[in-house]
């Protein structure tokens, strides 16, 4: 068979899915595609996301039709130049579908694994191997590692990758002791120790990034680059009445109406993504967490920690992301930043940049922490 | 996250309650089984095992084993909840409520009102329903009907171990009185289950599948008979939307209303008796607020308005299947 047939899959976005089903082909049997071109929409039971090429060349076949539901590493398109004959593509198809084991069946996928910081457990997700610096990821206020599930796989080539549940989220404990982003700062150095990590790539968004930026700029020594994705700690301005609807929302309607505030296109918002939200927000200790966050933090809808004078002088490299539509924390906060740090603004955008533009915030993530190894 | 069967959902929702407020206690035929007696202490934990162990975590004065008396046990348990402890009673089948039903329909669901809201009746009675196991006309009906009918209760229908879990801790933490179905032929089903304590609000229905051909209503067991009749419709083309009730009181109206806004087409699947049954209540719900919206004529899906069948060959054709569900919504949605 011609070595020159490559072949795209299902993605795997996040540890629940299993299957996904094109919407749409954005680009067409014929058409050359580059690697990051939006070239499929994707509907998931819990997203629905674009799905960027992860190679360039000739789009020759959608294996699998709009409306056609594919299981996780399932074939959907056949890429290869034009002089590759059809017959050889019938072929490798065929030899495809007749090896295909769908990761359900052979439950490849990794877990999340708990450590204990101080009596607190502390739930991540690791994946990826290799030599170069660690990268680490902290999500937002009611997020969990999994709001990483479209950058952990395509980021984590060539280096270890580490997704926290932070405190009071996800599986980790409730405890978040007093709120403030130098408490989960002090969790975050115990947990490098306790995985035996001297030195670590950070990126956060909103709230994970004012711990990202507070750990860094008390342990700089230990970071080799900071990636801020629409951080908090910036500067005083919140939507308070946005934060406060998304950490009240305790049933399904309020809880869509919140989530869909926090992207461009509320379509990104799917049944189980709601279901999960509010899963974790019914957990014993959660809501108190919550409210100790906020309390610490963003009382009366402004926000307290802010750090942005101190990033000029940090001693490690740092870029700034933000989606230019971010209803919870204004695009216009990056202003005020220092002319040192790189700001990439990203039209059409809401505030899960991370989630609502992989493949940018993916490409500027791999070549910022390429740089700065 | 660990798979947990809805036997061990509510041991451990029973468990965490237990050890969390002193007040919870557990009341009810068997449920430690052995008790005063010489020899193994705890020998059943109930008539299915659900309470297996906690009479050797919380002891005898908190895992009360008590004589064949239907009666006295919901007497006991009422009284002890205006009293001041969160009794979780349990009446095994939910056929025996004729006998104690007094103290559920005149005296628990009735103490919030009478006394001008000063009294609080945080009372769980847990029990079994349902056919399918060949135990006959009276140890097999579904009687969530009656109880949703009483003004001052609230009637809880799980389909699952996660919402069996976080619904009965709702129900013990609950002020008013709670009836709590367990489907007897559905112990053994397992799903994802966190360790920790969580609760899902009562009033709130899940929608377990989404379409917009066909809205499904469905609870308890006829959740994952719906789910099926779903699959078999989706290989035909029809996209239905599977909506599990969770609690029929509260009755999340919204929800069923929203679906069939959106699809025009409703069947109601109920292992219960038809007459004036939940099919019946949420039919007539959709008929009076939703009626111009409706492409085609409400189908209900229930047993048939007789007593469960023993023979085993009856009782399959009794119960509603996914054939059944399957057919009556390609009736309507064809």
């Amino acid at each position: 068979m011609d070595a020159r047939i490559q072949r795209l899959t299902m993605p795997k976005w996040g540890l629940s899915m299993q299957e996904g089903t094109i919407v749409e082909w954005l680009a067409a049997e014929g058409d050359e595609i580059a690697a990051g071109e939006e070239i499929a929409e994707i509907e998931t039971e819990k997203v629905n996301n674009a799905f960027e090429a992860p190679i360039s060349g000739l789009l020759r076949r959608h294996v699998a039709p709009a409306d056609q539901t594919v299981p996780v590493g399932g074939l959907i398109a056949i890429v290869a130049p034009a002089d590759v004959p059809d017959a050889e593509i019938d072929e490798f198809v065929a030899a495809f579908e007749a090896s295909f084991v769908p990761e359900a069946e052979t439950d490849a996928a990794p877990a999340p694994q708990t450590v204990e910081i101080a009596g607190r457990a502390i739930n991540f997700l690791a994946k990826g191997d290799g030599a170069a610096t660690p990268l680490l990821l902290l999500h937002g206020i009611t997020a969990d590692l999994e709001s990483w599930m479209f950058n952990q796989p395509a980021i984590a080539a060539g280096r270890r990758m580490l997704a926290l549940d932070l405190p009071g989220h996800g599986a980790s404990t409730k405890d978040v002791g007093d709120g403030s982003p130098e408490w989960f700062a002090g969790v975050l150095a115990g947990f490098l120790d306790t995985v035996e990590i001297a030195r670590v790539h950070l990126a956060g968004h909103s709230f994970g990034a004012a711990v990202s930026a507070t750990f860094a700029l008390a342990h700089p020594d230990r970071v080799a680059s900071l990636s801020l994705i629409a951080p908090a700690g910036i500067a005083p301005e919140i939507n308070g009445a946005l934060l406060d609807a998304l950490v009240a929302a305790d049933r399904r309607r309020g809880a869509r109406q919140a989530l869909e505030q926090l992207v461009h296109d509320p379509e990104l918002v799917g049944r189980d993504m709601i279901e999960a939200f509010l899963r974790h927000k019914r957990t014993d200790g959660v809501p108190a967490a919550l409210a100790g966050i906020v309390a610490a933090g963003f009382a009366d809808g402004q926000q307290r920690a802010v750090f942005t004078g101190r990033l000029a002088d940090a001693g490690f490299p740092v870029q700034c992301i933000w989606g230019e539509d971010d209803r919870m924390i204004p695009a216009a906060q990056a202003d005020a930043l220092p002319d040192c740090i790189a700001v990439h603004r990203l039209p059409d955008t809401g505030h899960l940049a991370h989630m609502e533009r992989a493949g940018q915030v993916n490409a500027l993530l791999s070549a910022f922490l390429a740089a700065n190894d | 996250m660990a798979k947990k069967t809805i036997r061990e959902a509510i041991n451990e929702a029973l468990r965490l309650e237990m050890a969390r407020d002193p007040a919870v206690v557990v009341i009810g035929e068997d449920v430690a089984g052995g008790a005063g007696l010489d020899g193994e202490e705890d020998a059943f934990g109930g008539v299915m095992g659900v309470t297996k162990g906690l009479y050797g975590a919380f002891g005898a004065p908190r895992v009360i084993d008590t004589p064949i008396s239907e009666t006295a046990i919901m007497g006991m348990a009422a009284g002890a909840a205006a009293t001041g402890l969160r009794p979780v009673a349990e009446l095994m089948f939910c056929d025996f409520m004729g006998v104690c039903f007094d103290q559920i329909l005149n005296q628990a669901a009735k103490f919030r009102y009478m006394f001008g809201g000063k009294a609080r009746t945080p009372l769980v009675v847990r029990n079994m329903y349902g056919g399918g196991l060949g135990a006959a006309a009276q140890h097999s009906q579904c009687l969530y009907g009656m109880f949703t009918a009483v003004p001052g209760i609230k009637v809880v229908v799980p389909c699952n171990a996660y919402d069996a879990k976080g619904l009965l801790i709702q129900a013990i933490r609950d002020d008013d009185p709670v009836i709590f179905f367990e489907h007897k032929a559905m112990y053994d089903v397992a799903d994802e289950v966190p360790d920790e304590a969580y609760t899902i609000p009562f009033g709130e229905a899940n929608i377990v599948r989404e379409g917009g051909d066909v809205t499904i209503v469905a609870l308890g067991r006829m959740v994952r008979v719906a789910a099926k009749a779903a699959e078999q419709l989706a290989a035909d083309g029809i996209e239905a939307e599977v909506i599990d009730l969770r609690t029929t009181s509260p009755l999340d109206e919204e929800t069923i209303i929203e679906s069939v806004e959106e699809t025009g087409r409703l069947v109601i699947v109920d292992e219960a008796n038809p007459r004036c049954s939940i099919a019946a209540d949420v039919a007539a719900l959709v008929a009076g607020q939703a009626f111009e919206r409706l492409e085609a004529p409400i189908r209900q899906v229930t047993a048939p308005h007789t007593p469960v069948p023993f023979s085993p060959e009856l009782e399959r054709l009794y119960l509603p299947d996914a054939g059944r569900v399957a057919q009556a919504a390609r009736e309507i949605a064809g």
